[in-house]
This record gives structure tokens, C-alpha cells and sequence, in this order.
């Protein structure tokens, strides 16, 4: 595979605030050099495409952090050089940006409409104004309300809330009227999470000294279930395990991951995957931006070999409802067929019941779901181990 | 010719024993350091115990021998062979080893605590094998140091003459001359004859991966080179010797060893089984006529299953095991088979720190995750048939109506405690099934208890018992004094409504209802949770006498969005099955490696 990926990721690491729970590669905005930043990016871009020339866009995802933050000036000229290095975008192109309830006032969203992103995904998390407070989110349901407006009022249709269970003094009442509210809005799709305590984090802190009051294991899976339920009868697919949208409306971007098909990735600590190689970028804003100016900021590039790229397809391919597919398998590995090179693993898991065969290959099985680490870690040094 | 008997007069072979923590390794660092084997740049301490183990748990396992030169005020030159011995019960057999290389004993006590049981036990052994003993009172700066008190204690109840016993203290350097001068004047030379047909003693030794098996000898007539044929009395086989060589503490080459050396031979020798330590080293051609006596061979006591995690790395662990055994006669083992564990090893050991060393210097130093079954004695079960079988494995113990009667091995259990514990030693020891045989004072604060107890209860977690009832102040030491006639039963594990043969034990009838609830209660925390629920039953017979439950898990989701950083979610994933790989699948089940020795993690009196 030589061809060129079709799918880009962008990482603004810039947020109004860090929440408890975050981890991700982000910072607080303010006094930080958002335009240096942009240009950096802008150069990367350049660097990269000289190196692999783009063919058609697909997909383009900008995360963050909170993309959003930036100014319209500010995103008018990043959009812009977005579409300078990338040129050729496929008429169905999905463009999705992350977006935080509050920081989305018309002009900005018009500035986006205007430079192409078509998707919108909120960070919502939950309808509670206390629990949102208390996860450290500075948004209320207010904003919640308003953002969506204003996006409907320039012309995004396409859009996406993210919601949190699992969190700290959650109850299955609370998240049941969280689902009543999201659902009211009738967006074409929903990615919920489970709440998960990473290193490094307030919660994190709190949590070693047990004063982290999180759901017992048996209420976070009733809530999952509830979640499960509620979206099924509310007529959305659960195409992938926190996935939900309305059919048509999946997110094509995500689908690259789980089709464990290539991507370009750029901006501070963005991955990529390109050519049989990941590569994860510097992650400070400064020390990207020096590095940037010089040539590909590169934290760590890692070739990764057909045995793992292998095992990576599996782990992926089976968080999504369509599974992982033997005919995507055989292409991506030159005729290699699933079931052989696999046959050991599928077979322990049919016979677990933790995984269906499909007419094209495998998917988790209701129960599997619930068990996904477990079906996941089977792949995890099957054959790149030993 | 007179030459070497000059020198042989010079040679002075001696070794120390001590109980644990008297300062036995600390002074044999000072007797290196004083003659110059090592200067103090040199010194790590610790020198003669090399192993990493030794030094972190601060106790001698092999022994270890060095040659040291030492001037003497009467102006000769002598040459001294140190003779390092371990301290634990476990290792007598080591200790008996040593003293048959020796004329001498410097018996180090310590000048606060006294007497304790191993020193007991060392010093009766020296005395059977005729040995010179130099008593030596150790720790003398301490400010709690009662040299007087225990000089006394040492003549009454060994019934040495203490009138010279050097006042010592190796670790501020005090009395290591006087200790080498008493040396020098009362440790006999060797006796042997030079012009006799070589005869040496092996008592220890190695495998070197590039020079084959290194055998540590003591000569006691004869001579012997490079060049010389040589032939192992018990085995008959016969080797040319390469190199010949002394403990400098480093292996050095040397001409030849004569008359009372102590040193190494180098011979070509690939086969571990062809040296066997006690064996008698002779000249192929002109043999001696007897061999020597050796010494008394110490059988195994304790049995346990190894069983390695991974099933691909049992050829390792019989190489593994082999190689141990080389440096460790007392070892043995024979391969098994569990239904739950798959292949491995029957072994046995001389008591449970022996079980814990070869264990733990399996997994450090040849790299095999383990998985150690609870420890076992050997029963003797009579069958109403008539026969008697000897049983070290409890998943092969016969069906309960077959048996006449089982009898189980007891061990005379001496202990010696300030006076202060003896109500906490009787508690103990009755708990443990014992029975008491006797109590006789030391001194006015310092008491002898002896207990007749069932070895198992030895095995079982009598030594931490004992260490937390009276305060670590308690020395202990056992020997085995028969077999007696027990109620016992054998009680099994399921697992999930499988019975796992790797965790049934035997335990006495009366005991089984309480140890059976406690091992399933241990076990429920052990065994992680798992996809379903897992039940956890011990049955005596067909009877189910406790039962537990490993609740479910009830998910085990990665639905958080790490966008495109598939490397992170691996890493996740790595970490996850880093934690399977201690575990061993039983059934259905995933067990954890700790939970086959559940049995001993419990705590009876709770």
C-alpha cells in the first residue's frame, strides 16, 4: 500500500480549561502563541505532503483540546491552509471539528461553515449542571442550547454530542434524564463514554485518596445497558461500542481507525498513520512549533511489521458493529485470510460466545461487548509475541 | 619430601559456626581483610556469600572456602583454609559438610543474645566430627554485652572450657588477631601422609558453563596435579585433571594441592551425576583402599510440585533443577504430572527456607516464572491390603476406605525463649498438634523447650507463628524423631466444580472443617474475578465442608476515545495480559500463581 491516506487528523491542543478527568494533549489557552501554533502547523503540512503528496480527502478531523477556542480570523486562516496543502477534497467529504458548548458564537461558526467543515461534535457530557461543574466542564446546559442554535442557524445539520457516564456522584436517575434531554434534540448521532481515571489527572489524585465517589461496577453497567437500550429504541445504530448515529450519519473519520486504514496526523502530539509507520508528534506547543519550523516534528516514528498491523486490525475492526471484515483483511495483507492466520484466537472466542461469525468475518457478540478488553487482549502479542 | 611435611605443619583448615545473625559472615570479611587476602578497597561486604540472595537476606547458603596466608608472632608463616558454613536448620547437611573438611571450629556467640538453638545443634556437630573448637564471644561493644553471662552459659551447657575465649567483635575489628593466633596454636595440622595413594574429600561443588564441573576438594594423603589420572569411588568414573587451584578468595590456578589443602580440581568433567559431593577422590592407577567415611546424607523433608507457568519452559526447568543440584546435593526431584498444572517436578527439600531459596533462585537467576504447589511431608499410609505407601504428593493419596491407618512424621522441636514467652510456646505448639516433652532452665531468664510435633505443622506456618508470638526473641531448631500414627483425611479443592488436584492437601480430621473455610476464604480474594462466577468448594470425601464464591466480572470495556492512538490502547491491552501471564488456567478458570500456596497465607487463629 503506497497509495496516500484519504483521511487527515489536526490536534488544537488549546482549551479554556483543563477538566478533572482530561489527559489529552492540551493546554490553557491563555498567553499561549495560538497564531505561532497555526503557522507551525501550516509548515508541517507543507513538509508533509511534500513527503507523501495527498490524493482525494475523504475525511478530515480537527480535535483538540478545543478547536474551537480560536478566533474566527484565526480559523478562516488555519481552515485556509487546510485547504491549500490538502486541495483535492471528495465531494462527500465529512469534515468534522470538536467543539466546546460556549465557545461557538455565529461568526465563528460561520468561519468554519465557510473554510468546509460540515460535522460538528460537541462536548457535552451531560445535562446535569452540577455534575458538570463538578468534572470540571465551565459550560452549562444554557450553552448547550444556544451552541446548537447557532450552529442550525448557519447551516450545520450534520452534528454530534459527547456525553460521560460513569462519573463521579452519577446516578442511573441522573444520566437516564441526561439521555431523556440529548435525545430530545434528535441529532443524528451520539458518542457516550465511560468515564476511565488516567494518571495524571485531578481525578486521578483524588481517586488514591478515595475521594473519587465513582458508580459501583454494577451500576455502570446497568448504565451502559440503559444507554444501549435508550438509543436503540430511540432508532440509532450502535455502530461501534460508544458510537451511536442515525443510518447514513457514522462517522466515516473514526471508521478509518477501526478499519486500522492509514491517516495523516498533524499538529502537537497528533499520531499518524502512514505507510506501515505511526508516528506521535512533540507534544508542547513550543518545542512543536521550534521543531516544525525545521522540519517533520517528529516525537517517535515506529514501523510497525504484519504481525502486529495484523493483530491491530482485529483489535479495531471488532469495536465496530460491522466487525472485522475477512475481504478488508485479505486486501490490507495480501491475501492473508483471518480465519487461518487467527484460527486459534476466533475459535476460542466463538466458543466463549464472546464473538459471531458474520458472513464476512466477526463481530462482538452481545456479551462480547461487555468483555471487549478481554476479546481485544486475545489479539494483543498473538502473533508478535513468542 | 620434609619440605612438604614442613609445610603441611603450617596448615591450619578450620571454619565457624555460628547461629543466624552472630556475626558469622561479618567476622569471616575481618579474618579476609586482617591477613590480606582483600584489602579493604576490596571488601563488599559479605565476601563469601556470593550470591545476590545470601546478601539480601543477609544468610550464607553455600558454604565457601579461602586460603589465607598469616604471619604469625611465633614468626612462621601459616597457611589457613576458611571453611565458611551456613547457620539455618535447613542447612545442616552443609554444615556437616564443611566440618568434615576441617580440624577446627570457631564457635561465634553472641555476646548479648547467648546460646541459641542452632548453635546447639552446629556445636554437637562439630563435636562428633572431633573438631578443635575455639570459642569466640562476638559483639562485645554492644552495650548490652554480657560476655561473662554467656562464657558461663557456654560452659555449662556445652561444657567448654571458656577460660580463652577471645572477647571479639568483627564488626569493630576487635579480636581478629588473637582469634588467628588461637588459630595457629590449637587447631591441629592435617595428619595425612604425602606418600600414600592420593585420597581426597569432595565437599562441594560446581558447574562452570566453560570448564565443566568444578569439584572443591580437602586432600587428606597424596598429592595431586595437572596431568594426574584421578577416579571417583563411587561412581568409578575415572578424568585427567586439567587444572588444579586454590580459593585466594578468587579461583586461582596453582602446581599442585598436598597434604590438608583445600581447593579446586578442574577435570574435564560434563556429567553432574559423576561427582557426587562426600565422594572420595583417589589416583586412578594406584587407588587408596578405603574411601573416606563422608559424611551423613540428610533426606528431604519437605515436598513440593514446581510446575513452570509457561508449559514450553519445562525442559529448562529440569536443566535448571539439575544445575542447582550440582551445588546442592539435598536437592531431588522427579517429574509429575497435574492435571491442573500440567508437567513438572516432584522435589524435595530440606525444609521450607530451602524450598523458598531453590524457588526464588530459579525464577531470578534461569528466569521461569513458577508455580509452587503447598509443601507435603512423606505420609506412610497402610492399605487394608496389607501394603504400605509412601505418599509426599496429596493428590496421590489413596481413597479413604482403602486405608488401615496413616502415619505421619514428627520432629523433636527444641526452642529456646526468655522465660517470659513460655506460656506463648506452649499456646503455639499445642495448637500445632505438639507434645510436650521437656523444659529445662539455661539460666535464671532463659529456657529450653522441647515439643514433640508433627512435621507437617512445621511446614505448615510455624516458624512465622512462632516468630510473631514471642517477638522474634525464640530460636528454634528440630531434628526428626519418627513416625507416628495420625488421624488425617484428605481434603480437595474444586474449582469451579472441578477439583484441582495441585491444591488438595492433608490435614488432620479434625482440623479439615476450619482450614477448608479458610483456604476457600483465601482463595475468594486470590482468584481474580472472572466471566462468570466462579465457585470455590473444599470437600472431605464426597462431603462439600466449605464454600465460596469469586463473584463475576461483570464488564471489562475500553470505551473511552483515544482517537488515532491505536499504540496507547495497546499498551493497555500489553498491560492487561502482562497480569495473565502470572496466571495459570485451571478448567475454566484463571488461577493466580500465589493461590496454589493459599494454604500457607492463612491465618489459623483469626
Amino acid at each position: 500500500m503506497s497509495a496516500a491516506p484519504h483521511a487527515i487528523y489536526i490536534h488544537i491542543p488549546f482549551c479554556t480549561n483543563k477538566c478533572h478527568y482530561c489527559d489529552f494533549n492540551s493546554y490553557v489557552l491563555k498567553g499561549q502563541p495560538v497564531m505561532d501554533y497555526l503557522k507551525a502547523m501550516d509548515q508541517e503540512m507543507a513538509r508533509t505532503v511534500e513527503a507523501i503528496p495527498p490524493q482525494t480527502i475523504d475525511t478530515i478531523f480537527v480535535g483538540g483540546g478545543t478547536p474551537t477556542v480560536l478566533e474566527p480570523e484565526q480559523m478562516a486562516y488555519f481552515l485556509n491552509t487546510v485547504k491549500t496543502h490538502f486541495p483535492d477534497w471528495n465531494p462527500a467529504i465529512e469534515f468534522s471539528m470538536e467543539a466546546n458548548p460556549g465557545t461557538t458564537d455565529k461568526e465563528k461558526l460561520k468561519a468554519m461553515r465557510d473554510g468546509g467543515v460540515n460535522r460538528i461534535s460537541f462536548g457535552v457530557q451531560s445535562f446535569n449542571n452540577h455534575l458538570l461543574h463538578d468534572i470540571g466542564r465551565i459550560h452549562n446546559t444554557d450553552d448547550v442550547y444556544r451552541s446548537l442554535e447557532n450552529a442550525r442557524a448557519v447551516g450545520f445539520e450534520n452534528m454530534s454530542i459527547d456525553l460521560m457516564f460513569g462519573l463521579p456522584k452519577q446516578t442511573l436517575e441522573v444520566l437516564s434524564e441526561t439521555l431523556d434531554r440529548a435525545l430530545e434534540l434528535d441529532l443524528p448521532h451520539y458518542s457516550i463514554y465511560s468515564l476511565k481515571v488516567e494518571e495524571n489527572t485531578l481525578f486521578h489524585r483524588l481517586y488514591q485518596r478515595n475521594q473519587l465517589p465513582l458508580p459501583s461496577e454494577d451500576d455502570e453497567l446497568m448504565m451502559y445497558q440503559m444507554i444501549m437500550d435508550r438509543l436503540r429504541s430511540a432508532g440509532y445504530h450502535q455502530y461501534e461500542i460508544s458510537n451511536f448515529a442515525k443510518p447514513g450519519y457514522e462517522s466515516k473519520h473514526n471508521t478509518t481507525y477501526w478499519r486500522n486504514e492509514d491517516y495523516y496526523g498533524i499538529g502537537a502530539g497528533a499520531h499518524g498513520y502512514v505507510n506501515h509507520a505511526r508516528h506521535i508528534n512533540i507534544k508542547g506547543v513550543n518545542p512543536y512549533i521550534e521543531a516544525a519550523c525545521k522540519g517533520l516534528p517528529r516525537l517517535n516514528t515506529f514501523t510497525v511489521d504484519k504481525n502486529e498491523a495484523m493483530e491491530d486490525f482485529m483489535m479495531v475492526g471488532l469495536r465496530m458493529d460491522e466487525g472485522a471484515s475477512k475481504t478488508r483483511f485479505a486486501l490490507q495483507f495480501e491475501g492473508r485470510q483471518m480465519d487461518e492466520v487467527f484460527h486459534k484466537e476466533l475459535t476460542s472466542l466463538l466458543q466463549m460466545e464472546l464473538v459471531e461469525e458474520l458472513p464476512d468475518g466477526y463481530r462482538l457478540s452481545e456479551k462480547g461487548i461487555l468483555f471487549g478488553n478481554n476479546v481485544f487482549g486475545t489479539f494483543v502479542g498473538a502473533l508478535s509475541e513468542g | 619430601m620434609t619440605e612438604l611435611l614442613t609445610r603441611q605443619k603450617k596448615i591450619r583448615n578450620f571454619c565457624i559456626i555460628a547461629h543466624i545473625d552472630h556475626g558469622k559472615s561479618t567476622l569471616a570479611d575481618r579474618i579476609l581483610e586482617y591477613t590480606g587476602a582483600l584489602t579493604s578497597r576490596e571488601m563488599q561486604a559479605q565476601v563469601l556469600d556470593k550470591m545476590d540472595l545470601e546478601r539480601e537476606r543477609g544468610i550464607t547458603i553455600k558454604l565457601q572456602a579461602v586460603r589465607l596466608n598469616y604471619k604469625a608472632d611465633d614468626g612462621e608463616e601459616y597457611i589457613l583454609n576458611l571453611i565458611d558454613t551456613p547457620g539455618h536448620v535447613d542447612f545442616t547437611y552443609e554444615v556437616s559438610r564443611s566440618l568434615a573438611a576441617c580440624e577446627g571450629a570457631l564457635l561465634v556467640v553472641d555476646a548479648a543474645q547467648g546460646i541459641e538453638a542452632q548453635t546447639l545443634a552446629n556445636v554437637y556437630l562439630a563435636l562428633d566430627n572431633d573438631l578443635e573448637i575455639i570459642p569466640v564471644i562476638n559483639k562485645i561493644d554492644l552495650p548490652s554485652a554480657e560476655p561473662e553471662r554467656v562464657k558461663q552459659e557456654i560452659e555449662d551447657v556445652i561444657g567448654l572450657d571458656t577460660s580463652d575465649a577471645v572477647h571479639a567483635s568483627a564488626k569493630a575489628g576487635i579480636g581478629i588477631k588473637e582469634i588467628l593466633e588461637q588459630v595457629v596454636q590449637k587447631v591441629p595440622a592435617p595428619t595425612g601422609d604425602p606418600e600414600e595413594p592420593l585420597k581426597a574429600l569432595i565437599f562441594d561443588s560446581h558447574y562452570d558453563p566453560y570448564k565443566g564441573v568444578i569439584v572443591y576438594v580437602r586432600v587428606v594423603n597424596g598429592s595431586i596435579k595437572s596431568g594426574s589420572k584421578i577416579k571417583m569411588m563411587a561412581t568409578n568414573k575415572t578424568f585427567e585433571v586439567i587444572e588444579v587451584g586454590a580459593f585466594k578468595p578468587s579461583m586461582t590456578i596453582i602446581d599442585e594441592l598436598n597434604v590438608g589443602d583445600v581447593g579446586f580440581i578442574v577435570a574435564g568433567i560434563k556429567n553432574v551425576g559423576d561427582t557426587r559431593v562426600g565422594d572420595t577422590v583417589t589416583d586412578a592407577k594406584h587407588p587408596t583402599a578405603e574411601p573416606l567415611s563422608g559424611y551423613r546424607k540428610i533426606n528431604p523433608m519437605v515436598f513440593c510440585g514446581l510446575y513452570p507457568i509457561e508449559t514450553s519452559d519445562y525442559n529448562d526447568l529440569r536443566e535448571a533443577l539439575e544445575k542447582l543440584q550440582l551445588n546442592d546435593a539435598s536437592l531431588t526431584f522427579e517429574p509429575e504430572t497435574s492435571t491442573a498444572l500440567g508437567f513438572g517436578f516432584r522435589c524435595g527439600f530440606l525444609g521450607l527456607l530451602h524450598m523458598e531459596i531453590i524457588q526464588e533462585r530459579i525464577e531470578r537467576e534461569f528466569n521461569i516464572p513458577l508455580i509452587t504447589t503447598a509443601p507435603s511431608v512423606i505420609y506412610r499410609v497402610t492399605l487394608t491390603n496389607g501394603e504400605e505407601l509412601q505418599i509426599d504428593n496429596p493428590s496421590l493419596y489413596p481413597e479413604q476406605g482403602k486405608i488401615e491407618f496413616v502415619e505421619e512424621p514428627f520432629v523433636k522441636a527444641s526452642i529456646i525463649v526468655p522465660n517470659d514467652f513460655v506460656g506463648a510456646i506452649m499456646e503455639l505448639c499445642q495448637g500445632k498438634r505438639g507434645e510436650f516433652v521437656d523444659m529445662q532452665y539455661l539460666d535464671t531468664t532463659r529456657v529450653t523447650i522441647t515439643y514433640q510435633i508433627p512435621l507437617s505443622e512445621i511446614v505448615y506456618d510455624f516458624f512465622d507463628q512462632l516468630k510473631s508470638s514471642t517477638k522474634g526473641y525464640a530460636s528454634f531448631d528440630y531434628e526428626l524423631s519418627g513416625y507416628r500414627r495420625s488421624n488425617l483425611v484428605k481434603m480437595d479443592i474444586m474449582l469451579n466444580g472441578e477439583q484441582v488436584d495441585a491444591l488438595s492437601v492433608i490435614v488432620h480430621r479434625e482440623r479439615a472443617y476450619n482450614r477448608g473455610k479458610l483456604i476457600c476464604e483465601k482463595l475468594r480474594e486470590l482468584i481474580p474475578r472472572q466471566m462468570f462466577e466462579v465457585p470455590v468448594q473444599a470437600s472431605v470425601g464426597t462431603k462439600v465442608i466449605a464454600r465460596e464464591t469469586v463473584k463475576a466480572m461483570r464488564k471489562n470495556v475500553l470505551a473511552k476515545c483515544y482517537g488515532g492512538d491505536i499504540s496507547r490502547k495497546r499498551k493497555l491491552l500489553e498491560k492487561q495480559k502482562e497480569g495473565k501471564k502470572r496466571m495459570k488456567q485451571v478448567g475454566s478458570v484463571e488461577v493466580p500463581q500465589e493461590a496454589f500456596m493459599a494454604v500457607l497465607k492463612i491465618d489459623e487463629s483469626k
